[in-house]
């Protein structure tokens, strides 16, 4: 049997970490190719609905990344997201899901290895935890 | 409804996307999605022909959506949405799949990246089918461009504007413009004399019937977006009326107090009302509040007495200024690595361990020395070293390089050699002499018989350890060249110490929503093809507020920067993003928590027709999406990234 290639979506907002996936392709820093891309326009603007819509549809990860505090191009956006993210850790445990599949990164423009970084630690982590617990119950 | 029509169109780019996705099949798939009437794949999708096959397509077969697969869109997305518009098709149906910088160049495996591809460009089509036209508005633009920060590079910008004959507010924090470099001594590698080249400019400045100096303000709060921006100033008071004021410096002769001059980098004395130096622009007095001694102990006036045009007004109050401007330029320089934090090099406690900037004053003919190089007992030195790379190119600090001080460093020692009979030691790291004539100066002064130790230094001492070092500063430094750890006395040792941010530019990126690099200088939009834009439409950046640099490529950033100023002006109007927040009055149950969230005040609960709802100002709006998120009813959403266009990408990435 091939081995356990995990999907996790990521929500990446527009002026940091969309750029370093960028950056991370204008370097050619190859990272494992489970991650799909969703471009936000601000991390604070991840609503709660894509994570629980991702893990619905078989997610086996959930990466938020989005600027540093001092970069936000909103001003305030990554406190925002923060504080979404600690409710919503809450509610995807309650849903038996495990520590690791949601994940929040701040990862700015000019860090491009951290992004490739994060997202092979991610996909390592994920792979040992197997497939989404949810997947086999929404089958159900 | 109108039936939805997509065309997808999948980029070669070459062989940066085709050598490993196979583009034929991810346009044969595509062909297979929902709502797609043509699917094609082309060599260079940005190309005229790419663009047109577009055009034709929407003209002949009646696409009312488009989606391209090629790199990122940070790049070409506004490229295809022209086309689409060219073609009547409203920009905001166009949606772009970075099959380019998020695959083809990340990964290897053809059949894996072929897979991601299709995924990407899935996700694509099903969220263009949700989105909607929107309808860009445009607004006229206030011409008036403010400037913070009267170095050569506020200069040069200003100057560059206001011979367009465009209003300029120079706001400059110090007394006087000028900058760092109104304290240079001589400018490499051509020793011309600094203040020779930089007063005609000052001069200019004061006079030019377009530029407004504000002089001894501080810019406090900036509001508003490119074309409209409103901003406060606070203008500082100086105790003496600019419009009487004559300049005449009686004050300052007469004041009983004097302290350390800044502007000599306290090697001179000036007195507590003061002009910071003698060419400054504008030439008025300026009283030291924190150090007068009439402030502190309610006794003296001494001035006031003295001054003939009745200038001297004790009862002055800062002043707050509105500004309207449609652009911004930044030119806040840097400031200077305390040479203090490496406490081994003995700055501080050694009486003649100068910075270079201390150095500079002193061989500067109308310096506290008269442009004499002296130790601090008057005699002159017989050794000097000139340490490279004090705070910079070290792990410990800065890790990038200042760029200024090898050459700096050079005309030190032929300074020193011209002034003096002083043998020089240059400590360097490498030696970086890149630019104009460089090469050429750094030859000159090694033929003067400058001696070069490649190493850093690890310590300044005045531990003796021979009779030859007995009363002099021991410099211990790793020779590389020879292996071996060298010590050098020497009279006078020269730290030629970083350039690094300003200590408030993280207030200042804040304030205008722009970004810092890691090293803290300001982020330029592009680093090779936007380099004075920044992330903020209408703010852009020159100068060593951007990184270090010497002063030809200063005055080469503000002129761009000016041009780009003035390019806006030109426009004469600014587009409207229509991609803000909007409100479904019919969800909305008036509960204000979009008020509460949104940084920008953008949306306000308002009583509408006897109904209280959300309202949201687009003008303000920056459509960050955070109300959207907080709205408990759904009412509230930004255009063109709705939750169902966004909910649409994660279900079709997670389809299959």
């Amino acid at each position: 049997m091939a081995e356990f290639e995990p999907k996790i979506i990521a929500l990446c907002c527009n002026w940091c970490t969309y750029a370093a996936a960028d950056i991370a392709g204008t370097s050619r820093i190859h990272y494992p190719s489970n991650v799909r891309i969703v471009r936000v326009m601000c991390s604070g603007m991840v609503d709660p609905i894509y994570i629980l819509k991702a893990f619905e549809m078989g997610a086996d990860g959930v990466l938020i990344a989005g600027c540093h505090e001092a970069d936000c191009h909103y001003l305030n956006g990554p406190p925002k997201c923060d504080a979404m993210f600690e409710k919503m850790k809450r509610v995807v445990n309650m849903l038996g899901l495990e520590d690791g599949r949601l994940r929040r990164e701040m990862i700015s423009t000019s860090e491009a290895p951290i992004f490739a970084q994060v997202i092979e630690g991610m996909v390592k982590q994920i792979k040992k935890l197997g497939h989404s617990p949810l997947q086999e119950r929404v089958k159900v | 409804m109108e039936e939805i029509k997509t065309g997808v169109y999948i980029c070669h780019c070459g062989l940066n996307i085709a050598g490993t996705v196979d583009v034929e099949e991810v346009a044969r798939y595509a062909g297979t999605l929902p709502n797609v009437v043509v699917a094609r794949d082309y060599r260079y999708m940005c190309s005229d022909p790419g663009q047109a096959l577009i055009k034709d397509d929407i003209k002949n077969l009646g696409l009312n959506r488009v989606v391209v697969a090629s790199c990122s869109p940070r790049m070409h997305e506004p490229t295809f949405r022209r086309a689409c518009q060219d073609a009547g098709l409203n920009p905001y149906l166009y949606e772009h799949a970075n099959i380019r910088e998020h695959c083809s160049w990340v990964h290897d495996d053809r059949q894996v990246a072929t897979e991601k591809a299709k995924d990407l460009v899935r996700a694509a089509v099903m969220r263009v089918a949700l989105q909607e036209p929107l309808e860009i508005k445009e607004r006229p633009l206030n011409p008036n461009v403010l400037i913070v920060g009267g170095g050569i590079a506020g200069i040069q910008a200003s100057l560059d504007i206001a011979n367009g004959e465009h209003r300029v507010y120079l706001v400059e924090k110090e007394p006087a413009i000028g900058g760092h470099m109104a304290q240079l001594d001589r400018t490499f590698p051509t020793l011309d004399c600094s203040e020779c080249i930089l007063t005609p400019k000052m001069t200019e400045v004061g006079q030019h019937p377009f530029i407004t100096l504000l002089a001894y303000s501080e810019v406090e709060d900036i509001a508003g977006s490119v074309g409209n921006f409103k901003v406060r100033v606070r203008k500082k008071a100086r105790y003496v009326d600019e419009e009487k004021c004559t300049g005449c410096g009686v004050c300052e002769e007469k004041c009983p107090w004097k302290v350390d001059s800044e502007f000599e980098m306290g090697l001179g004395k000036r007195g507590v009302i003061y002009i910071p130096f003698a060419q400054a622009i504008p030439h008025v007095a300026t009283i030291d509040k924190e150090r007068c001694v009439y402030f502190l102990k309610g006794k003296c006036r001494a001035c006031e007495k003295f001054c003939d045009a009745k200038a001297v007004n004790f009862e002055q109050k800062d002043e707050i200024v509105e500004l309207e401007v449609g652009s911004i330029i930044l030119t806040t320089g840097y400031d200077l690595f305390d040479a203090r934090r490496i406490s081994q090099y003995g700055y501080g406690s050694y009486d003649n361990v100068l910075t270079g900037l201390e150095f500079e004053r002193m061989t500067c003919a109308a310096g506290p020395t008269g442009g004499k190089i002296l130790l601090k007992d008057g005699r002159e030195p017989e050794r000097v070293a000139i340490v490279h790379c004090v705070g910079s190119r070290d792990q410990n600090y800065h890790e990038y390089c200042s760029r200024v001080c090898c050459m700096y460093g050079l005309k030190y020692a032929h300074l020193i050699k011209e002034l003096t009979k002083a043998e020089v030691y240059q400590m360097y790291i490498d030696m970086r002499c890149f630019g104009e004539g460089f090469e050429e100066f750094y030859r000159r002064v090694c033929d003067e018989g400058v001696n070069f130790i490649r190493g850093k230094v690890a310590k300044v001492t005045n531990v003796a350890l021979t009779e030859e070092e007995q009363g002099k500063l021991i410099v211990i430094a790793e020779d590389t060249l020879l292996g071996g750890i060298i010590r050098v006395p020497v009279d006078m040792v020269i730290l030629c110490t970083a350039l690094e941010p300003r200590s408030d530019a993280e207030d200042v990126a804040k304030l205008l929503t722009i970004n810092r690099r890691a090293d803290g200088f300001f982020l330029e939009k592009h680093v090779k093809l936007d380099p004075v834009a920044t992330a903020t439409d209408g703010v852009f950046i020159a100068g060593c507020c951007e990184g270090p640099k010497d002063i030809p490529d200063t005055v080469a950033q503000a002129s761009a920067a000016a041009a780009k100023a003035l390019s806006v002006i030109s426009r004469g109007r600014v587009v409207i993003e229509p991609t803000v927040a909007q409100v479904n009055e019919v969800l909305c149950q008036a509960c204000g928590r979009c008020e509460e969230i949104c940084d920008f005040h953008a949306p306000k609960v308002i009583s509408k027709d006897g109904v209280r709802v959300s309202s949201v100002d687009a003008a303000l709006c920056k459509g960050c999406g955070a109300c959207a998120v907080v709205c408990p009813t759904g009412a509230m959403s930004v255009r063109h990234s709705t939750r169902e266009q966004i909910t649409s990408m994660v279900e079709a990435l997670l389809e299959v």
